[in-house]
């Protein structure tokens, strides 16, 4: 099985976002809400960067382990997915989270968030693959269709890379080695435990 | 005249720009334009600060923080130090109370009941003291279960009971902190008087109290361990409503590290709360006869308040409070 990560070559994301759009568009993510977004860093100085980020699906995910009704799993394919049906929205997921992607309907007072949304790598949930209710709740399983993530597939500057993490850290080391130079692996430390050394 | 300084002063001009071009040559040929030369390094960010934040183009400002590794260090303290202060206090304290009870067991009356009764809670105190108390309770299970559920409760409700149980729980947290919350402000206002500390402390403090010594050292209507109780339920419960009401309104002027401290020190201080709950549970009820009665009737034996407060009854008696209400006489009598 392949181990699923996202990586965003920051010396390559022009923060078009369109992989916020695509996201949005793909999942029929609600008004309010945000699986992926783009920041920038340094704005508007010498050597500013953007970084596309959303859920990192971590090795060993924080989310999993502090949640109280241990409603988010880790697949085969080590993407991290969670039950809507379980959930009781209390908001600790977002607390832990290095990333900050869990998302929440609601406002929160009272504690009523409503159900936690985050990003599922296009991989729907534990519903059956391409149901009804697996969309209406998750949004699109294009992972089931053979397909990677809609971000990381249409990402104009290729920035945005899906798939096994050997393969998009190889492609990453090869770019910076051929360019020489690379603001790093975003995020990979904090999720994977390692960084991608040229 | 004027020519000629013109002349000087464009060979000057033109030696100075071919000096600069000359130095300048060597540091263009030799380095090729990197344009990430100043670029921001994730490695090196994290280093200097614990966060990476930006800019972003979404209203959701908490979205600008792109990475937080101190979320890590967060579920560190909530899934690993949080269940041992919790277990070793409340397990602790209860163990120390088994123990006490096997080693000392219930402070009888030692003698015994007198028939006479005097007043110790008045029905709106009694009243404030349950309406908290049974807020306390719901609110330290619904709590615990946040810590302890998934351990203790999941593995036999299976995971659909215990999501609507804990969904419940959650509601019953957030909305019950309300009245909990008037309570432990009514309690600290109504028996603030009575509870300011003084010399009689020291000296019952000295003498184990009524509970763990023998003796017993005389007090006004509260004793320093009540007195303790009391301002540890102020501390307590002051503290836990203003973590809880920042955790119940997440994001108002904080941001994620705000809301870790606040969820940290809600779960620290409710754990041990729970724990000196447990002690004061103890007390009111097995620990000491004719205690739960203060509480439940409102009255108490004079015996009993000679014993555990004595110059509390002297004062009044002066006042002409201790009466022999009829029923209790007649069985007196009866005896």
């Amino acid at each position: 099985m392949a181990r699923m990560k996202f990586l965003c070559d920051a010396d390559r994301c022009i923060e078009c976002n369109a992989c916020v759009t695509a996201c949005k568009n793909e999942n029929e993510v609600p008004w309010g809400m945000n699986r992926r977004r783009v920041v920038t860093i340094n704005d508007g100085k010498p050597g500013e960067r953007s970084v596309s980020m959303a859920c990192m699906h971590c090795t060993d995910a924080p989310c999993q382990a502090v949640c109280p009704v241990n409603c988010l799993y880790t697949t085969a394919d080590g993407v991290v997915l969670h039950s809507k049906d379980l959930c009781i929205g209390c908001g600790y997921c977002f607390y832990a989270c290095p990333f900050g992607a869990p998302q929440y309907p609601k406002v929160g007072n009272f504690g009523s968030r409503g159900k936690m949304d985050k990003c599922t790598y296009c991989a729907g949930g534990p519903e059956p693959d391409g149901s009804k209710e697996e969309y209406e709740k998750y949004g699109a399983n294009r992972l089931a269709e053979g397909k990677l993530p809609l971000c990381a597939e249409m990402c104009s500057t290729k920035s945005l890379l899906a798939g096994d993490g050997d393969i998009i850290a190889q492609i990453y080391k090869d770019r910076v080695s051929k360019r020489g130079y690379g603001s790093g692996a975003w995020g990979w430390q904090t999720a994977y435990r390692e960084t991608i050394k040229s | 005249m004027t020519r000629g300084v013109a002349q000087i002063r464009f060979i000057a001009a033109m030696l100075a720009f071919a000096v600069m071009l000359v130095l300048a040559a060597p540091v263009g040929a030799q380095q090729p334009v990197n344009p990430t030369a100043s670029s921001v390094k994730e490695e090196q960010l994290l280093q200097q600060l614990k966060r990476i934040q930006g800019r972003g183009t979404i209203p959701d400002t908490k979205s600008y923080v792109i990475e937080q590794p101190e979320g890590r260090d967060w579920r560190h303290f909530h899934e690993v130090t949080l269940r041992w202060i919790g277990a070793v206090s409340i397990i602790g304290m209860l163990v120390v109370l088994v123990g006490f009870y096997l080693i000392r067991g219930m402070v009888r009356l030692e003698s015994g009941r007198s028939g006479r009764v005097l007043v110790r809670f008045n029905g709106f105190e009694r009243l404030l003291h349950w309406m908290t108390a049974s807020c306390f309770i719901v609110l330290a299970i619904s709590g615990l279960n946040v810590t302890f559920g998934k351990e203790l409760l999941l593995p036999w409700m299976g995971p659909d009971a215990f999501s609507t149980w804990s969904q419940w729980a959650k509601y019953a947290h957030n909305y019950l902190s309300f009245p909990f919350t008037m309570g432990v402000v009514l309690i600290f206002l109504m028996w603030l008087p009575g509870n300011f500390p003084n010399k009689m402390d020291v000296e019952w403090l000295k003498e184990g109290g009524g509970i763990v010594g023998h003796k017993h050292p005389p007090a006004y209507r509260f004793n320093a361990g009540q007195k303790m109780v009391y301002w540890l339920q102020v501390l307590a419960g002051g503290a836990l409503a203003v973590s809880g009401y920042l955790l119940m309104f997440p994001f108002y002027g904080t941001n994620i590290a705000d809301m870790q401290i606040a969820e940290i020190v809600h779960g620290i201080v409710a754990v041990l709360f729970v724990a000196i709950m447990l002690g004061h549970i103890y007390i009111g009820t097995i620990g000491m006869e004719g205690a739960f009665e203060a509480m439940w009737d409102g009255t108490v034996d004079a015996n009993w308040a000679k014993e555990h407060h004595s110059l509390w009854l002297e004062q009044e008696e002066k006042s002409g409070k201790v009466t022999t209400p009829p029923s209790q006489g007649a069985m007196q009598a009866a005896e």
